[in-house]
């Protein structure tokens, strides 16, 4: 037993510049939630080994000497946050700075958001610094109802943001769909079989580039989807439509589909429950924002959950910002308490944004849980991560260190005071 | 409105946000301004029934900065007549709610929201917040937008605790237009939730959204200088109006002059501290006062200016990056205008968020915190109450448990400084208008009726 071994290293300690490589390390004496939906245990051991989780569990013998003792610390995977914007824009509403459509371009399905992904947005580095390790990214779609292929990413300072490329495509149905698709449901539902039948049509060597409608490029693309290869994910809101979005699975038995949004999934709970196919809802939308929207309730989530349904929370996009997930899964677990209401237990709530969002984009075991195996991202909070109070104190991806800093630190240091009695503000940096 | 959940649901997310700014003069039923400004659609708003009742061993947080641990509040006939601690005597014939482990505020109040005028469901058809159609028209006023049925009243009461909110036209205009303040109350008609005796606002907007509007229509103004120059005329043109006999009739500069005269709280959407200074500069130049800037997310660069010249900014607690002028946006915001002794108010601009004033609150606090600005959970309380109350006019009337002032009181199920609580019980002028343990205490607004989900938790 090598626990006398340990220097102390507690909060402070943890304040110590980025590795720019994979340490190995192990902490101890934290409150552990692994994400895998059980509730945090008191007092567990994290060991971290060329970028991998090496253990969890009760604390036993490790080799190493670079032991973190953060008692009265919380320690998780790092927020998984599926189907976001981040690093697709500086700035929303600066165009310039602003990749997540393309309304100009004769491509849709084809467009691949892992080659516009900047790993240096502030988006990013924010999202990080509230915990975020990993992410799925989409864009929104363009001319047509076909939005192109997300991408996997990892938050950390490298460079390199991309997990996995083209790791989904991602189709609107409903009234979005209708709009982009030319006026009607009507009209998405002939955009979206043509194109899946343009796509086996050119998988198949048979597709007809003069009498197409679909771009080659689209085509070729859209094959990922049709041989299940590629996860499709439907943007979805009404009852109806979910239903109707399931019945594609009928039509195209190969697709690995996943449904986005869902406000009324909770009225349909048992069919998605009974077709496999996992949600990823938006969890606290309570109004009737649409007609197709008009059962919406904070317990959609909850009611999913107790039918069956494998529920992430997600689609939170730069805006509503994905360090926010841990107050939203907060919420659904405030909804215990509420007569009536459906939430979710505190460690039901955190795989929400951890684990099982992980195992929606394909990472299951990698990502979004602390188990043997796993990407080294680890989490280090000050108190329950899901709580208003609580922020990270150290962020871990693939075992490295991450700086935390970003314009807002820069911005909050620079204005702690508004002295400039010897020179202007902007010498202060 | 502003753009929410998925980014393929379209990028209207630049068009987001309007303000509206207020600081403020008490005011109460009987002053003689308020009487003005409540014709000619008067208020027919009057308190719901209530029986005296005594909330007996909750922390309550007044709203006023003052915290008592196993207190007692007590309200009769719509107002507070007490607070006190555990030896505060009940009166025969109130009705006992065992608080204890549950805590006590006023009721929430938003002064930044677009319910009824950017009802749900959001369609065109209910797009009633802005009249794009001009660069200033003082002359429109938000109640005549207002749809009293929107369900979102229901949802900002049933979780967010709301009380009393401020609906202001949008953002589109540099001025856009008076303001509506309203009790939450369900009703049939705008008159019946318009807040007695609170005065009008009037809402005017600075940096992007105004000149983006026109310049993209190829007029004035088309920038920043632009948006300046037509406030500077237009103001002039009103103390031209406001110094003469006023008799010929003009609904745009009855508005102005009701602002120079300071019986209209200026409401300003300004996120940029460079351009809060330049519009602080602009009132002292005409004689009128900003109430407060809303969106105020750089407000912690000139804090002390803002101190200086009594200017509330109402804020939210962590949304940036959305828009150029809000890209140095920062969590510690709220807690550095504190420190500088400025005004605070928590507002949310958003459906959404007035669901959770609480909680964005919160967070402002904690950000505050971990930068050593340590602001007690009783003054954080009062930056979505009373100083809410005070830039919208009417702390007087509401915004503290003080006894005298109307009864809008919200028990929650616990600390509602934490994720995990939620509003339990909410009183407006002391009739039970929420009961989370009772489905039918719970408004169902008439587009809900029949419709999937009617009458759901939500």
């Amino acid at each position: 037993m090598k626990r006398t071994l340990i220097f102390a290293a507690a909060a402070s300690a943890l304040a110590f510049a980025a590795s720019a490589s994979a340490q190995n390390f192990v902490i101890v004496n934290g409150t552990v939630a692994t994400g895998d939906g059980s509730d945090p245990i008191e007092g567990g051991m994290v060991e971290v080994k060329d970028g991998k989780i090496a253990y969890v569990g009760p604390e036993r013998a490790f080799e190493t000497t670079t032991v973190y003792d953060v008692a009265g610390k919380w320690v998780t995977p790092g927020i998984f946050a599926a189907a976001t914007d981040i690093g697709l824009a500086d700035v929303g509403g600066v165009s310039e700075s602003n990749d997540s459509s393309a309304n100009g371009s004769p491509y849709n399905a084809a467009l691949d958001i892992s080659t516009a992904i900047n790993p240096s947005s502030q988006h990013i580095a924010v999202s990080r610094a509230g915990g975020v390790t990993r992410a799925t990214v989409t864009g929104s779609p363009g001319r047509s109802i076909f939005a192109g292929q997300g991408a996997t990413i990892d938050l950390g300072a490298d460079g390199q943001p991309i997990t996995v490329a083209k790791s989904f495509q991602l189709v609107a149905l409903g009234e979005a769909g209708a709009r982009l698709a030319g006026g009607s449901r009507v009209a998405s539902q002939a955009e979206l079989r043509n194109a899946l039948r343009e796509a086996a049509a050119f998988a198949a060597g048979t597709w007809e580039g003069g009498e197409a409608i679909l771009t080659r490029a689209d085509a070729e693309a859209l094959v990922a989807v049709t041989s299940g290869k590629q996860k499709l994910y439907v943007h979805v809101e009404r009852a109806q439509d979910i239903r109707g979005a399931l019945g594609l699975k009928r039509e195209f038995p190969k697709l690995d589909m996943v449904l986005l949004s869902v406000s009324e999934g909770w009225l349909v709970a048992d069919e998605i429950a009974a077709s496999g196919v996992p949600v990823i809802a938006d969890p606290l939308d309570d109004l009737p924002s649409s007609f197709e929207q008009l059962a919406a309730t904070q317990s959609n989530v909850g009611r999913m959950f107790a039918a069956g349904v494998k529920v992430a929370i997600g689609g939170i996009d730069t805006f509503n910002q994905p360090r926010n997930l841990t107050q939203y899964a907060g919420n659904l677990v405030a909804l215990q308490k509420v007569p009536r209401a459906s939430g979710l237990s505190w460690g039901q709530a955190f795989a929400a944004i951890t684990s099982v969002p992980a195992e929606i984009s394909g990472m299951g075991g990698k990502a979004g849980v602390l188990t043997a195996g796993a990407f080294g991202d680890v989490v280090i909070w000050d108190g329950d991560p899901l709580e208003l109070s609580s922020e990270p104190v150290t962020v871990y991806i693939d075992g490295v260190e991450q700086p935390l800093d970003n314009h807002q630190t820069r911005l909050r240091d620079r204005y702690r005071d508004l002295n400039e009695s010897d020179l202007p503000k902007a010498y202060d940096w | 409105m502003r753009y929410r959940a998925f980014a393929i649901l379209g990028g209207a997310v630049a068009l987001a946000a309007c303000s509206a700014t207020s600081d403020g003069k008490p005011a109460s039923a009987s002053d003689a301004s308020a009487a003005k400004a409540d014709a000619p659609y008067p208020s027919t708003y009057s308190a719901y029934p209530g029986a005296p009742t005594a909330l007996i061993g909750a922390t309550i947080y007044d709203g006023a900065g003052g915290q008592i641990d196993g207190g007692v509040v007590l309200f009769s006939d719509g107002k507070i007549t007490e607070i006190g601690d555990a030896n505060l005597a009940i009166p025969e014939g109130y009705s006992r709610i065992d608080g204890t482990g549950k805590f006590v505020t006023p009721g929430i109040i938003d002064i930044h929201s677009h319910l009824g005028n950017y009802p749900s469901p959001s369609v065109q058809a209910h797009s009633d917040g802005n009249e794009a159609t001009s660069p200033t028209t003082p002359e429109v006023w938000a109640e005549h937008s207002v749809w009293p049925q929107d369900p979102g009243f229901s949802r900002a009461m049933a979780n967010g605790g709301i009380t009393s909110l401020q609906i202001l036209p949008g953002s589109a205009n540099l001025m856009g237009g008076r303001t509506a303040t309203l009790k939450n109350v369900p009703s049939r008609t705008v008159q019946g939730m318009k807040f007695p005796g609170a005065p009008y606002g009037m809402k005017m907007a600075c940096g992007e959204n105004p000149k983006r509007v026109y310049g993209g229509r190829g007029r004035m103004p088309s920038t920043r200088m632009g948006n300046f120059a037509v406030n500077r005329q237009t103001w002039l043109d009103a103390k031209v109006y406001a110094d003469g006999d006023r008799k010929k009739r003009d609904l745009a500069k009855e508005t102005l002059a009701g602002v120079l005269d300071g019986d209209i709280l200026i409401h300003n959407h300004c996120y940029r501290a460079d351009e809060m200074a330049l519009v602080m500069d602009m009132a002292k130049e005409f004689g009128y006062k900003v109430s407060a800037f809303h969106h105020a997310v750089e407000s912690y660069k000139i804090g002390d200016l803002l101190k200086e010249n009594e200017v509330c900014s109402a804020i939210w607690a962590d949304w940036y990056g959305f828009k150029m002028e809000s890209y140095d946006g920062i969590p510690e915001n709220a807690a550095l205008l504190q420190k500088a002794g400025a005004c605070v108010v928590i507002h949310s601009d958003d459906d959404n968020g007035i669901q959770r004033l609480n909680q964005e609150a919160a967070k402002a606090q904690a950000a505050g915190a971990r930068m050593g600005i340590n602001i007690p959970d009783a003054e954080v309380i009062s930056w979505l109450t009373l100083n809410a109350a005070k830039a919208m006019g009417i702390d007087a009337m509401t915004g503290s448990l003080t006894a005298g002032k109307m009864a809008d009181v919200v028990l929650w199920n616990g600390d509602p400084l934490s994720v995990y609580s939620r509003p339990e019980k909410v009183w407006v002028d002391g009739a039970l208008l929420f009961d989370s343990g009772d489905p039918k205490r719970r408004p169902v607004s008439d587009f809900e009726l029949g419709q999937p989900g009617e009458g759901d938790v939500k």
